[in-house]
């Protein structure tokens, strides 16, 4: 885009009354990136984001862009563009002139306009859909007319609020990969909202997990899936088994630790001692006795859920622990299965 | 499957029409046949005397009656004006809510509870020629004479607005803050500032609530009698229709007079009423297409 983002860099605090919504919520982004907030709901995402747009005043804090302070400027005068959860296309216009209202508020000569307005149609697969008003048109095509909208005006910053979650699963997966895909060809610089952790790793560079206001977590896709440093994030992005251990020291690089009557192994973390919490995804355990013994379990399969190719379910101890597991080993109720928790696949996280 | 849901379709029309019949028969009987028999009515003198249009003829060729149609739009329209436009800048600007939001609604509201002879006692007590106003603006040397604000036009232009403007003001209110907020938000991430956002987006969204606000704030306000009579000067100014056809019942004891006057009074406003709508047409093509009323 012409006039793209080198660096931006945000420290905000958001306090609504007493309670702290941000706090001193820190990031740089920089040109071109592609940054997720995701976060459950009342989290802090959207404020953060409508703070960003200018559109929620921060209480305290700061935001750059390059070496100019921008947090005074009014939402109008910064430039960003911003697609909204609810599209918030203008009912009372047609596609056409939903698209061009930014360019003909800078008075653009018609000409251009028109041509411009064409073009971003064409780019989000509209052509000939200029005469329709919104509410003639499906979800999925009014979200791609908004983002149009944003689009046409050329944005150092384009905003995504939860632009997705107002689509079927199916939608959400195609336009998901639409918008990856502008990003992409466009060169833009992009903050994206969700609380849809498939979404956040499909579509980022980095993801920011935020929890209550307070940033959880900061890294790509690939460290926040494999590599949660908290609970909060690991549950948020799957790991739904929790074994509450106490750490001795390791031994070889790998530290051993009871929880329950289960002996569990783990790839040591080096400043984790004493009481940890070790997690494991469902699909990361098999359905079989290891060779050398370690980390298998014997237990009755109490609920199964049929997934399609897989099925998600619990296998209970004799100690009353309940581990999930998903495989598409084919099991049935009440079943005894020995399953085996791979210690590479076991992550060492510190306790709340 | 086709038969099954015409079949269901039907017996929720017939549950329908039951629910409606109630309304339907008062709606009859409470305005309809009222209608008709004040038409029939108007249109027969006497009792056994023929059909005509006497009473209509001596209506248009009497200046002192037909003047009172001038009289009533003369007060009616300037007062719907000026209470719609009121109504719709307090109203924007209170439409994410303000501080005391409902203390001060309340008391907008007030007036509407009190009724009009009430309302009317206390204009001419604050507004009245020894009225609290005047003699504060009198004790205090601004004016030497007392200001003329009751007994003439402006006294009933005043009670007018009290009584009509709360109403608008709801209704307005309710309308535009039921627009969703995040329009706003897109307009103003496209680059327009207050003022744009109120003319491009805004206004073209609150013009049908507008236009039907405009139309039921002039028609209560073109029947307006008691502070016509009250805080008005009944035998000259404010002389509405409403009085002429009351002095024609209860003065003359001419009820067919009466009636012709209380149709042709129901004619201006809907004269009114389609001008108001050929207006909403044209402007509202867009809205009723889309999404429109939210």
């Amino acid at each position: 885009m012409a006039d793209s983002i080198n660096t931006l860099r945000i420290s905000i605090t958001k306090r609504y009354g007493g309670k702290t919504v941000l706090d001193r919520f820190p990031l740089e982004i920089r040109g071109r990136e592609f940054v997720t907030f995701l976060g459950p709901s009342g989290c802090g995402k959207s404020t953060a984001l409508g703070i960003i747009a200018g559109l929620v005043p921060a209480t305290e804090g700061e935001i750059w862009h390059d070496d100019q302070r921008i947090d005074n400027v009014l939402p109008e005068k910064r430039g960003f563009g911003m697609v909204f959860q609810n599209y918030a296309l203008f009912p009372h216009l047609t596609v056409f002139d939903n698209v061009a209202f930014g360019l003909s508020l800078q008075r653009r000569p018609a000409a251009e306009v028109k041509q411009r307005v064409q073009e971003m149609l064409g780019l989000v697969r509209l052509t000939g859909y200029e005469d329709r008003y919104p509410g003639q048109l499906s979800g999925g095509q009014q979200q791609r007319v908004a983002i149009a909208r944003a689009l046409v005006l050329q944005p150092r910053l384009m905003l995504f609020d939860e632009p997705l979650s107002n689509l079927d699963a199916k939608l959400r997966v195609e336009m998901r990969a639409e918008i990856k895909q502008l990003h992409a060809r466009l060169g833009l610089t992009s903050i994206y909202v969700t609380h849809d952790q498939a979404e956040a790793l499909s579509l980022s560079d980095r993801i920011v997990v935020l929890r209550e206001g307070v940033l959880m977590q900061v890294g790509t896709p690939q460290e926040i899936h494999d590599r949660p440093k908290n609970v909060f994030v690991a549950d948020f992005m799957g790991f739904r088994n929790f074994f509450d251990v106490e750490l001795g020291h390791a031994n070889g690089g790998i530290v051993e630790s009871v929880s329950k009557g289960l002996k569990l192994r783990a790839r040591a973390t080096d400043d984790l001692l004493g009481p940890a919490v070790m997690a494991i995804r469902p699909e990361d355990i098999r359905v079989s006795r290891s060779a050398d013994d370690v980390n298998s379990i014997r237990g009755k399969v109490e609920l199964v859920e049929y997934l399609g190719r897989e099925q998600e379910f619990a296998v209970s101890t004799e100690e009353g622990q309940r581990i999930w597991l998903r495989s598409a080993e084919k099991v049935a109720l009440g079943d005894n299965i020995e399953i085996t928790l791979p210690v590479e696949k076991l992550v060492l996280l510190p306790r709340d | 499957m086709a038969p099954a849901r015409t079949q269901e379709r039907s017996e929720l029309d017939w549950v329908a029409i039951m629910c409606l019949a109630p309304s339907l028969l008062y709606v009859f009987a409470m305005f309809i046949y009222p209608f008709i028999y004040g038409i029939y009515v108007s249109l027969q003198p006497l009792k056994g005397e023929a059909w005509s249009f006497k009473n209509y003829v001596a209506f248009f060729s009497d200046p002192y009656q037909y003047v009172t149609i001038k009289t009533t739009f003369a007060l009616a329209l300037p007062n719907t004006i000026v209470v719609v436009l009121i109504a719709l800048f307090l109203a924007y600007g209170m439409r994410r809510g303000i501080w005391m939001e409902r203390t001060i609604t309340t008391i907008l509201v007030l007036p509407i509870s009190l009724g009009v002879i009430f309302l009317s006692e206390g204009i001419l007590g604050f507004y009245g020629t020894n009225g609290w106003l005047n003699q504060i603006l009198l004790g205090a040397e601004i004016i030497q004479e007392p200001l003329e604000l009751t007994h003439n036009f402006t006294g009933v232009i005043l009670s007018l607005f009290m009584q009509n403007f709360p109403f608008c003001f709801l209704m307005l209110l309710g309308y535009i803050s039921g627009i969703d907020p995040s329009l706003e938000s897109s307009a103003r991430m496209l680059g327009a500032g207050p003022w744009t956002i109120f003319r491009r987006v805004m206004l073209p969204l609150i013009a049908p609530g507008l236009i039907i606000a405009f139309a039921l704030v002039f028609v209560l306000s073109f029947a307006v009698f008691p502070s016509a009579v009250m805080v008005g000067q009944p035998a000259g100014l404010t002389r509405t229709i409403s009085i002429a056809a009351y002095q024609q019942a209860f003065e003359q004891y001419d009820m067919s007079y009466a009636s012709a006057i209380a149709v042709i009074m129901g004619l201006c406003q809907l004269a009114a009423l389609i001008v108001v709508i050929a207006v909403r047409r044209r402007t509202t093509i867009a809205t009723t297409m889309g999404v429109g009323k939210r």
